[in-house]
């Protein structure tokens, strides 16, 4: 490898065909080649024509970056790769549930913070909360840390999606 | 009630290899794959080379591929019989050699029980095939079957894998020709971007210390690949190096050639790359054997790398031009526009970097002490390449010593006529290899020049050869050891031969008679013309023990973790200068 030590933080969107093993092969060519993954989302976007969309947050060097991408188009089940931190400027969301437990100062205290961010109540009992809460990556992070102190017991990520911005398609 | 078209899964498989244009398959049947035998028996457009294990058959296939340009087909049963089949399919993938493996599987409703044979071969060669497919009804069988033939022939070649349920191989559905199929997804890139091939243009047009450093892309893009590059190299008057997989691109006979570069490339080779000014890489992929220490590699040089993955342009060696695109394709749009913009290179230049090339040369780095009393491998290789080179020869290997022996001494005129095992490195690639390219070959000379450790590897494919009468021809160059571990041993690890020495070695003469070859045996230089005449004149598979020199070493050598211009020579050899650093490296 050259000198490159610069490591960047890529969000990558991958266009698949819905076949089996098409994840497994996302996934396979990353261990395989030592490549990182922050995060990974997949999900079926068209019925019709079967394909599904992954999302990868990577980390790495620029040559390790593009490294990544061309790996990732020479899959054959592959439509389209795009890099939404350079190619087209991406918009990222992440949803998470988090469940606190406690009572008294504690609880009231983590619902005051759950308003500041936005967080929604979706269930509770006499002695906790589960919160759904939705924004990038760095401020689930900061509302889990938040929540650490108030009686946190339980987080579920979904990871990150991502979109370019403007009228464009993928 | 079938409708005429519809057919059994099995014959569809044998009905599509046979559309395909498939004449040959290589296999070994069983549970798993008896629908399929028993529909290669009600034909006789196909024929089945019955292989001893199913690593055989992949190198076979591998053989017939490489020696014809063809894809190779290989059959095999579920379970241990895909599993054997890795090995051949890793070599297939590393070297970009197009084979299409049919393999077995237990019937639908029995996958995921661990029934008897069942393995999860999809996921076992998911990371050693370009693409493979678990086919769940004959209704996708005939897709599939034809998309795997496009698969692994465009774009960069390589082997897939369709893995066929066995209740698939009897079901009905219609048989659709493969005019009919069309891949969703895959369209690889054969056109380069012709302003990148314009500026390389002008690159290689003003370059001083030029080289073009060509690979086995050149060899799998075809025949007018070669012949392109022959005709651009020639008009540029600039010198020519290759990898191992690209020997035979460019004839070794021509006064630009420089041989091989690399680990055990020339002394020529290896310093024309680390000090040229311009590199003209077509179809390599700057391999670790290739480069040496990275941060030397050709420091100084404006590099233009073609190839048809665009993930090896840049993947170790950062490029000032990257052309995606089939050899053949750029060759011809790079010829056009030199032509167009009727380019001079700087003779004064030119005339002084020869001079240069040339005084390397002249330090004859393939050079060694010849011997009356015992036979030096290299010598062995050279009598063979005299007595041989006349002749329609096809040459493959196993891997070691004598491989490199056979790359530095045999040379090659035309592609396609040289197999080794060059990614992976497998032992045991070259006798079943040697079979695959004799079945496509009939009436050619097809050696494998062998060593002593590796054949035993895949000794049993002689019995194949002997089945179908193929007269190959196994060259073992006996040392006794293996030998390119033993001399890593000795210049690396204080000469501690750790079970590098190849001991109980069976009389290799007898046990091709047993075979039901013919063996012969050579041990002195005197008798070594003869008896290779007399392999080449056995209508027969020979195996010739050759018994060489025990402790020659390979050189000239660039010692792990050393740059392209710290090379060994054989007559400096007793001063290795391998780092700690460069032990770690393998």
């Amino acid at each position: 490898m050259t000198k490159e030590t610069s490591i960047e933080r890529h969000t990558i969107a991958v266009l698949v065909d819905n076949e089996a093993g098409v994840l497994a092969r996302v996934i396979g060519l990353f261990s395989g080649r030592g490549y990182n993954i922050e995060s990974l989302t997949v999900a079926e976007v068209d019925q019709a024509e079967h394909t599904s969309r992954i999302t990868i947050v990577t980390v790495g060097t620029p040559m390790v970056i593009e490294q990544i991408k061309a790996q990732l188009e020479r899959l054959v089940p592959v439509h389209k790769v795009v890099d939404l931190s350079v190619d087209a400027p991406g918009i990222e969301r992440e949803m998470a549930m988090v469940k606190v437990a406690g009572t008294g100062e504690k609880r009231v205290e983590a619902l005051r913070l759950a308003d500041a961010f936005r967080a929604r109540v979706i269930d509770t009992t006499h002695t906790s909360f589960v919160f759904e809460v939705t924004g990038t990556p760095a401020k689930i992070d900061a509302f889990i840390g938040l929540m650490r102190p108030l009686g946190l017991v339980d987080v579920s990520r979904t990871g990150v999606v991502a979109i370019a911005r403007g009228p464009e398609a993928m | 009630m079938a409708t005429p078209q519809e057919m059994s899964g099995a014959e569809i498989v044998i009905k599509a290899l046979i559309d395909q244009g498939v004449d040959t398959i290589f296999g070994y049947p069983g549970g798993a794959v008896l629908p399929i035998y028993d529909a290669l028996f009600h034909q006789n457009k196909i024929k089945h080379v019955l292989v001893r294990h199913e690593q055989g058959a992949v190198h076979a296939a591998e053989g017939y591929a490489r020696s014809t340009g063809k894809p190779g087909v290989v059959l095999v049963t579920s379970g241990p019989g895909a599993t054997n089949a890795v090995t051949g399919l890793t070599d297939a993938l590393m070297d970009s050699i197009p084979i299409v493996c049919l393999t077995g599987q237990v019937a639908t409703h029995l996958i995921g029980t661990d029934a008897f044979q069942e393995c999860d071969t999809v996921g076992i060669t998911r990371p050693c095939t370009k693409h493979n497919w678990l086919v769940n009804s004959a209704k996708e069988l005939t897709r599939v079957m034809h998309e795997a033939f496009y698969v692994a022939t465009h774009g960069r070649p390589g082997p897939v894998v369709i893995d066929i349920p066995k209740d698939v191989q009897f079901q009905k559905a219609e048989y659709v020709g493969p005019q009919n199929v069309v891949h969703k997804t895959y369209r690889p890139k054969i056109k380069g971007d012709i302003e990148a091939i314009k500026k390389a243009v002008d690159l290689i047009a003003g370059a001083k210390k030029p080289i073009f450093y060509t690979g086995g892309g050149i060899i799998n893009s075809g025949p007018l690949a070669s012949q392109l590059l022959r005709d651009f190299v020639r008009m540029t008057g600039y010198p020519i190096t290759s990898t191992l997989m690209g020997l035979g691109a460019y004839p070794a006979s021509d006064k630009q050639w420089l041989g091989m570069l690399g680990m055990h490339g020339t002394y020529e080779a290896n310093n024309a790359m680390h000090d040229c000014d311009v590199m003209i890489n077509i179809g390599a992929r700057f391999d670790d054997r290739v480069t040496g220490r990275i941060d030397a590699f050709s420091p100084n040089s404006k590099k233009i790398h073609v190839d048809i993955d665009a993930s090896s342009i840049n993947k170790v060696v950062h490029v000032d031009v990257g052309i995606v695109g089939d050899a053949a394709h750029v060759l011809e749009d790079m010829i056009r526009i030199w032509k167009a913009k009727v380019a001079k290179p700087d003779k004064a230049a030119l005339a002084s970097w020869w001079a240069q090339i040339e005084a390397w040369r002249a330090r004859k780095s393939l050079g060694f002490k010849n011997s009356d009393d015992i036979i030096k491998p290299q010598h062995a290789v050279q009598r063979l390449y005299e007595l041989t080179k006349s002749r329609d020869t096809y040459i493959t290997t196993e891997v070691g010593q004598h491989q490199m022996w056979a790359a530095q001494h045999y040379h090659f005129e035309k592609p396609n006529h040289w197999m080794t095992s060059g990614g992976l490195g497998t032992m045991g690639y070259g006798l079943p290899a040697a079979v695959g390219v004799q079945i496509a070959h009939p009436d050619a000379l097809v050696i494998d020049i062998a060593g002593e450790a590796s054949v035993q590897m895949t000794m049993q494919e002689i019995s194949t050869a002997v089945q179908f009468m193929l007269p190959i021809k196994i060259f073992i160059l006996n040392n006794e050891y293996m030998g390119m571990v033993r001399q890593w041993q000795q210049l690396l690890h204080g000469g501690r031969y750790s079970h590098s020495y190849s001991d109980a070695l069976p009389d290799f003469v007898k046990l091709a008679e047993a075979y039901g070859a013919v063996g012969i045996r050579a041990e002195k230089p005197s008798e070594l013309d003869g008896k290779i005449m007399e392999m080449i004149n056995v209508k027969a598979p020979v195996i010739f023990d050759c018994r060489v020199d025990q402790l020659e070493n390979c050189f000239p050598m660039i010692p792990s973790g050393a740059a392209h211009n710290e090379m060994i020579l054989g007559d400096d050899a007793d001063a290795p200068t391998v780092t700690e650093a460069g032990k770690m490296l393998v």
